[in-house]
């Protein structure tokens, strides 16, 4: 039997598998497919102040072994996931965690302050690295003075466990975890999606109506591991690694990296299973390696 | 509804015409409720320069058989390497997907209009409308006659008018350019649509004029097909919907197009 608790900072998981944000909905879009129980964490989409659009139409293009997205942020708000979402998932057994967005440092202090009165929501991933919004997001991400400063703010506001999602948009790293680290953040979570576009030849047109988007998939997979073992070599606090995980090879890869957990994006669309069969695939990895405990493997990387 | 990931075995792929091809599938089991407008997600097995997913429309089901026929059009990698395949191979297809069309009010005539590939929703809600006793007939527009689908599967549900851009079948002209839609009366109490967007924009205007319902199902790219990326939105007077979960059916009057 293989041990697979891990602890995120102060956040105790059953497993190191979770689902990332944008990629999973609230979780019960994928009851049909699978039983969300079992995953470690669910992270669930971009929360804001209020109600949000998103981006215009086309939002989404493929891309060699990845997709380009610029939904920008589309959710009804956080007095809608209190009052309307919140109930409907409180009871899953994995660790509901609400992905805080906002254009604002004020609006990412009011959406922390609602959800921090839920008791079933024992983490918040502070997002500072959507590439898809016009204020805020990524703006915090890519300036590590801002970075600092709506870390200290959402600390200020949040008492439990506290996850800041990193932007990959930035030269080093290094810098940011160390810089959000030093706010009080619990853990760190790496990469949100590379800025990146694409060109349709016939039209002379971008692809997305917004020019830009998020580049996500096995294509980013290299860059992301890169940045888990630097910011593994940066920081103290625990790693939620991902960026193109499509089995349990890679989660491992990121495993040993440095990365205590890993969050599964994009592939959710493919193969609304993955998750699943990704943690069995550790689970398998272990006992064929002789893992008795699955943080032995945590930045046992070997150079 | 229940949603299923399941290998399905590739029974047939039958040539329409250049464009379009007809694939048969095999389900490893019973097959749930499946509904006119609704679509299964296709993995296209390896090959690299696709990722995603492909959606396509039912455009036929058969329970006893446990048979799902799906016409497909030749537009891009996803779709050329599907029309590759061979009876024998296997299908990994996510489904039944999105809404389906509603039942007119009154169980009397009503029309579907269709342009190109859109028409291939329409044998499985032409059966859907003869099982509840409302009687369907057919306005499909092509570009040519070579680029017709095999017309047996709809008329064998009700009238077909025909147009085709060039005149070389039916009457010369888009669907909209059509005598039935230009005759003194229009008998029919609903008006279904699918195809590409001008069109559905011309009938759905046509169908309000005359104070008719009018559903249209939409085409989106679509990352995931079951409502979790969020990338296939309509503007709508309801705001942002997902074609893919509250579609791809929209009513024409709910539509920001």
């Amino acid at each position: 039997m293989v041990d697979l608790k891990v602890n995120i900072g102060k956040l105790m998981c059953k497993n190191p598998v979770s689902t990332a944000s944008g990629c999973f909905g609230y979780g019960h879009e994928y009851d049909d497919f699978l039983d969300v129980n079992r995953l470690g964490a669910v992270f669930v989409k971009g929360t804001t102040g209020s109600n949000r659009e998103g981006n215009p139409y086309p939002r989404m293009a493929e891309t060699p072994s990845g997709m380009l997205n610029s939904v920008g942020l589309q959710n009804k708000g956080v007095d809608y996931f209190v009052n309307e979402i919140y109930p409907q998932i409180k009871d899953y057994q994995s660790h509901i965690i609400v992905n805080v967005s906002g254009s604002t440092i004020e609006e990412y202090v009011e959406v922390t302050e609602k959800l921090n009165v839920l008791d079933k929501i024992p983490a918040i991933e502070l997002n500072i690295s959507c590439p898809n919004v016009k204020e805020g997001g990524m703006v915090f991400g890519t300036h590590c003075p801002s970075a600092i400063h709506v870390t200290r703010e959402v600390r200020k506001a949040w008492d439990k466990s506290l996850i800041v999602k990193l932007s990959p948009n930035v030269t080093s790293i290094s810098e940011f975890a160390k810089a959000v680290e030093g706010e009080g953040a619990d853990s760190i979570s790496l990469i949100n999606t590379l800025l990146g576009m694409a060109i349709d030849a016939r039209t002379r047109k971008p692809v997305l109506a917004t020019v830009t988007g998020g580049l996500s998939g096995p294509a980013i997979k290299p860059v992301a591991l890169r940045m888990v073992w630097q910011a593994y070599h940066a920081v103290k606090i625990p790693i939620i690694g991902m960026g193109g995980i499509m089995n349990a090879t890679d989660a491992i890869e990121f495993i040993l990296a440095g990365a205590t957990a890993i969050q599964i994006g994009t592939a959710n669309f493919i193969d609304p299973a993955v998750s699943i069969k990704v943690l069995e695939g550790i689970e398998k990895y272990c006992d064929e390696q002789g893992v008795t405990n699955v943080n032995e493997l945590v930045g046992a990387l070997e150079s | 509804m229940k949603k299923f990931v399941r290998d399905f075995e590739l029974i047939a792929n039958k040539r329409i015409n250049r464009e379009y091809y007809l694939l048969v599938l095999k389900s490893p089991e019973r097959l749930p409720e499946m509904l006119p407008g609704q679509f299964v997600e296709i993995r296209i097995d390896n090959s690299k320069d696709t990722f995603l997913r492909r959606p396509i429309s039912l455009y036929d089901v058969d329970m006893d058989k446990q048979l799902v026929y799906l016409l497909i059009q030749e537009v891009g990698k996803g779709t050329r390497k599907l029309a590759g395949l061979k009876a024998g191979n296997s299908l990994n297809l996510i489904y039944p997907l999105g809404n389906s069309y509603s039942l007119p009010e009154e169980k009397a005539k009503v029309l579907l209009v269709g342009g190109g590939v859109g028409v291939a929703p329409f044998p499985l809600l032409a059966k859907f409308l003869k099982q509840n006793n409302v009687e369907p007939e057919f306005l499909l527009g092509f570009r040519n006659k070579e680029l017709l689908v095999d017309l047996a599967d709809f008329e064998k549900y009700g009238k077909v008018f025909l147009s085709t851009d060039d005149g070389s079948a039916g009457e010369a002209g888009t669907v909209m350019d059509h005598s039935v839609l230009k005759a003194s009366s229009f008998p029919y109490v609903k008006v279904y649509t699918c195809g590409p967007q001008v069109m559905m924009k011309a009938v759905s205007k046509f169908a309000e004029e005359l104070q008719l319902d009018c559903e249209a199902s939409l085409e989106n790219t679509m990352a995931c097909g079951f409502g979790a990326c969020l990338c296939c939105i309509q503007e709508t007077v309801r705001g942002n919907l997902r074609v893919c979960k509250e579609g791809p059916v929209f009513n024409t009057k709910d539509l920001i197009w």
